[in-house]
């Protein structure tokens, strides 16, 4: 009841002041009146379309220009390669799937249901073979988790380089996923088998050509990996492992081992090519950093950035971003506009949920000034993003791998956004 | 609370305040004294108003503190309930023992797909290959992607050389200078390889393969044959290369704590920008694109606190090798500006032509081999090299007194087979502006001999 004097009263001295100066609150005033409302328009007057027009939808085409976007000198082979994410163009924290970029070693394949098999093999007391019917008979769990791919901003390790958010930081979606706990399965396999559990790995392996494989401690296989065959509600999409996935919240995305057939139990890691030679961090003196998993904790300005510019004039601006870490829930962002003199704390969309996304907003007030944007997240371990220089103070600029510092978007005055580096 | 009482109670005031004046303004100009009384009788009204107000705001206050405590224990539980593995889902309930879902996998099924390598090599089977045989079954199934000599054709991955790079600032990861285990190479190529034709490789294949991609960086001669009995005997230049993830100790406690929030540093400069690179995609985005949002070339602009000087022209793009495991930086050449011919470009040229040499010499006492020697190719006549057989498209060529000179040059090597209709060399072309520039300055440096 107290609270809803504050806003009222705030209102009515904002209206106030603004009657004062001969102004109408929050509009300019029109020349002519708008042909939109005053003319009697088609979609107000013929019908739509009907209920029959769209069994399965996408989005409206106005905005076709919101999809994924290759890079396409990055890679030999669009088969063997990545795509971004449009994180520019999304809001709140879930990544539809239509959109939420993709990685493939051999390309994406079609796996029927039918078709699927899971076999957990290794140092357990029963080998099984489940059919996709068998996976959904186990008690599953929801939740939301963020996958980014190791090499996200990649590219930014030596310097500015690709002009848009979307190939900055676009190698990440954050869907909810329906799923079977791992250790449900490793414990239907039974573990007595393997003894002390300490020093034991679970290597999981898809079913693609690549056979992409990972070796993931058992620590972490009996804590939250997830087999999941659901996501935002639907099935996986052939592009994200369809029929069934395995998730390892907060780790690099690598590990998610898209058309899962293999779970074994080891009692090393197998050292798999994508362990050893991929997805390892070259550090300045040539020694390399292996077993990095985790994803630090991150945050960049979705909005304004290149690819979506200020495009009204000075006044009202929200800034808005996304953070996450591999390491829980994020707490705290604080967004800088002149490139970390001064900071402020941002407002978070909702509480941060653990290793899931989190949406912030500053609501500015652009006076038409360049800007030096950033955004730095704080984690519930209380691990701050670091910004570029401390990054590569601390591991020079040899890696690809787990560049997680502090972005910063340039707005000029005529709100066209660049990316750049600053001192 | 203190605040929001105070909103409560600041318009009550006021109010009576105001009518009080008013009231005694109006008594003194009409002399009514029973309008006085009207409004004295307003004012009590207004005073009991008052009182209510308060009792109001008291019965508010002892809500809000309840809802306040509410809210802190809801906090506390989602707090509690994030901590246990995240979100506010619920974990499925704890199994007693097995559910009785699934069969036994069978130890043929096993064997089909566990087919693995550790690195101490268990799961090898049993099988063995040696260098001659596997630079033929190299050439032909992988020479295509990764060039007949391991070295990586377009942005396919390099799989020899590279020895002390690792330290650069673009380190060349292959099999040789980066891998730690024998058994990943082994494991890679009979479980993923060849690209298009996974797992068709039989297992002496394999062996012989890998022992030519042994060979091809140094780690063993021309005469070395791979086994599963001798596996395990192969040391990699890098297996001591590798230490377990220790951000923990090295970078977590340094970027720990309450962070800086005013005059965190004096000044900013800006030091490097995207634009000057031009190597993002054209259809980013309409923002991107559209001419009328084009970022205009700013010489220095200035804000309150911000001085945003003009970048140095950025330094080749970053080569991103890895973000996909097929990325080489020559990638990046193309999108970069013209560069200058110099003793780098000469150098890069010099790596391409490794492509080249199966079948060409060049320098001093450069002989023909399968195609002609290269000694001063710029501006000698085509077809002219004495003692080589041409073909007749070449022959042609030398009739009508063609002359090699860069343009034609790069021509041929863009695309070979059209631009001499009938060539007998069989490579496929030199796509990249990059390459074609680095050979040509390359050959250029042999214009002497």
């Amino acid at each position: 009841m107290a609270d809803l004097f504050k806003p009222s009263r705030r209102a009515f001295l904002r209206g106030s002041a603004a009657a004062a100066a001969g102004t109408v609150a929050g509009s300019a005033v029109a020349q002519a009146p708008d042909p939109l409302i005053t003319e009697l328009q088609d979609w107000a007057t013929l019908t739509g379309v009907g209920v029959d027009e769209t069994p399965y939808g996408l989005p409206i085409r106005f905005e076709s220009d919101v999809v994924r976007r290759n890079v396409e000198w990055l890679t030999a082979s669009p088969i063997s390669s990545i795509n971004f994410t449009p994180i520019h163009a999304l809001d709140g924290t879930i990544t539809p799937q239509g959109c939420a970029f993709e990685r493939h070693h051999s390309g994406a394949i079609e796996l029927r249901k039918e078709d699927y098999r899971l076999m957990i093999n290794g140092l357990v007391d029963r080998p099984l073979v489940f059919t996709y019917e068998d996976l959904e008979r186990f008690p599953r769990e929801n939740h939301v988790y963020f996958c980014e791919c190791a090499a996200n901003s990649g590219m930014e390790w030596a310097g500015a380089q690709l002009n848009g958010v979307q190939f900055t930081h676009g190698m990440i979606h954050n869907m909810e996923y329906t799923g079977v706990p791992l250790r449900s399965l490793l414990a239907e396999a039974g573990l007595e088998a393997a003894g002390d559990l300490t020093d034991k790995w679970v290597y999981v392996e898809g079913a693609d050509a690549s056979s992409n494989g990972r070796s993931i401690p058992m620590e972490k296989a009996l804590d939250d990996v997830l087999v999941a065959f659901k996501a935002n509600g639907e099935a996986l999409r052939m592009e994200h492992g369809y029929p069934v996935r395995l998730v390892v919240p907060g780790w690099e995305g690598n590990m998610w081992v898209k058309w899962l057939r293999r779970i074994e139990v080891s009692d090393m890691a197998v050292e798999s090519r994508e362990e050893t030679s991929k997805y390892t961090d070259v550090l300045e003196d040539g020694t390399a950093r292996k077993w990095t998993w985790v994803m630090d904790a991150k945050s960049v300005i979705t909005s304004p950035s290149p690819q979506s510019p200020i495009r009204h004039g000075p006044g009202p601006l929200v800034i808005s971003g996304l953070a996450w870490s591999g390491h829980g829930r994020i707490t705290r962002v604080d967004v800088s506009q002149d490139g970390g003199i001064t900071w402020q704390t941002a407002r978070l969309g909702k509480q941060g949920d653990t290793k899931a996304l989190t949406r912030f907003y500053l609501d500015a007030e652009w006076n038409g000034e360049d800007l030096l944007l950033q955004s730095r997240a704080i984690d519930e371990t209380g691990y701050v993003q670091p910004t570029k220089t401390q990054l590569r103070d601390a591991r020079g600029e040899n890696s690809v791998y787990h560049n997680n510092c502090i972005q910063t978007w340039y707005v000029n005055g005529k709100g066209i956004a660049e990316n750049v580096e600053v001192s | 609370m203190s605040k929001s009482l105070s909103q409560v109670f600041l318009p009550a005031f006021g109010g009576t305040a105001l009518l009080l004046a008013a009231a005694v303004f109006l008594a003194n100009r009409q002399h009514a004294e029973n309008k006085l009384e009207m409004l004295q009788a307003r004012v009590e009204t207004l005073d009991s108003a008052r009182a209510d107000a308060r009792r109001m705001a008291a019965a508010e206050a002892g809500r809000a503190e309840e809802l306040a405590q509410k809210v802190a224990e809801i906090e506390a539980a989602m707090a509690d309930r994030a901590k246990v593995g995240g979100s506010l889902s619920r974990p499925a309930p704890a199994q007693d023992g097995p559910l009785g879902l699934g069969r036994s996998a069978l130890a043929e099924e096993i064997h089909a797909w566990d087919v693995d390598i550790l690195p101490d090599g268990r799961g090898l089977p049993e099988g063995r290959g040696d260098v001659f045989t596997g630079e033929e079954v190299f050439a032909e199934a992988c020479a295509s992607c990764h060039g007949d000599f391991a070295e990586g054709v377009d942005n396919w991955p390099v799989l020899a050389g590279g020895f002390d790079t690792l330290a650069d600032k673009d380190p060349v990861k292959t099999v040789g200078s980066y891998w730690p285990y024998l058994s990943t190479v082994w494991d890679y190529v009979h479980r993923s390889m060849p690209f298009g034709d996974a797992q068709s490789l039989s297992n002496d294949d394999v062996y012989a393969i890998v022992a030519y991609i042994l060979y091809s960086n140094d780690l063993v001669d021309d005469e070395f044959e791979l086994s599963h009995e001798n596996f395990a005997e192969v040391r990699m230049h890098n297996a001591d290369g590798f230490v377990v993830d220790d951000r923990p100790s090295t970078e977590y406690p340094h970027w720990t704590g309450e962070p800086c929030m005013a005059n965190c540093k004096e000044t900013v400069a800006i030091t490097k920008r995207a634009t000057f690179l031009n190597v993002t995609p054209e259809s980013g985005g309409d923002a991107m694109s559209a001419p009328e949002t084009a970022p205009e070339t700013t010489t220095g602009t200035t804000t309150s606190t911000t001085t945003v000087s003009p970048a140095e022209p950025a330094a080749a793009p970053a080569p991103t090798a890895e973000v996909a495991p097929e990325v080489a930086p020559e990638a990046v050449a193309v999108a970069v500006a013209e560069a200058p011919v110099d003793a780098e470009l000469v150098k890069a040229g010099e790596k391409v032509f490794r492509k080249c040499k199966a079948c060409h010499t060049v320098g001093t006492g450069a002989k023909n081999k399968t195609g002609p020697q290269l000694n001063a190719l710029l501006g000698r006549q085509i077809g002219a090299v004495e003692g080589f057989r041409y073909s007749k498209v070449f022959q042609a060529a030398r009739e009508e007194g063609r002359v090699w000179d860069e343009a034609s040059l790069i021509a041929f090597l863009a695309k070979p087979k059209s631009y001499l209709k009938g060539t007998k060399m069989a490579f496929s072309g030199l796509k990249k502006k990059g390459d074609q520039e680095a050979i040509i300055a390359y050959l250029n440096s042999f214009r002497g001999e």
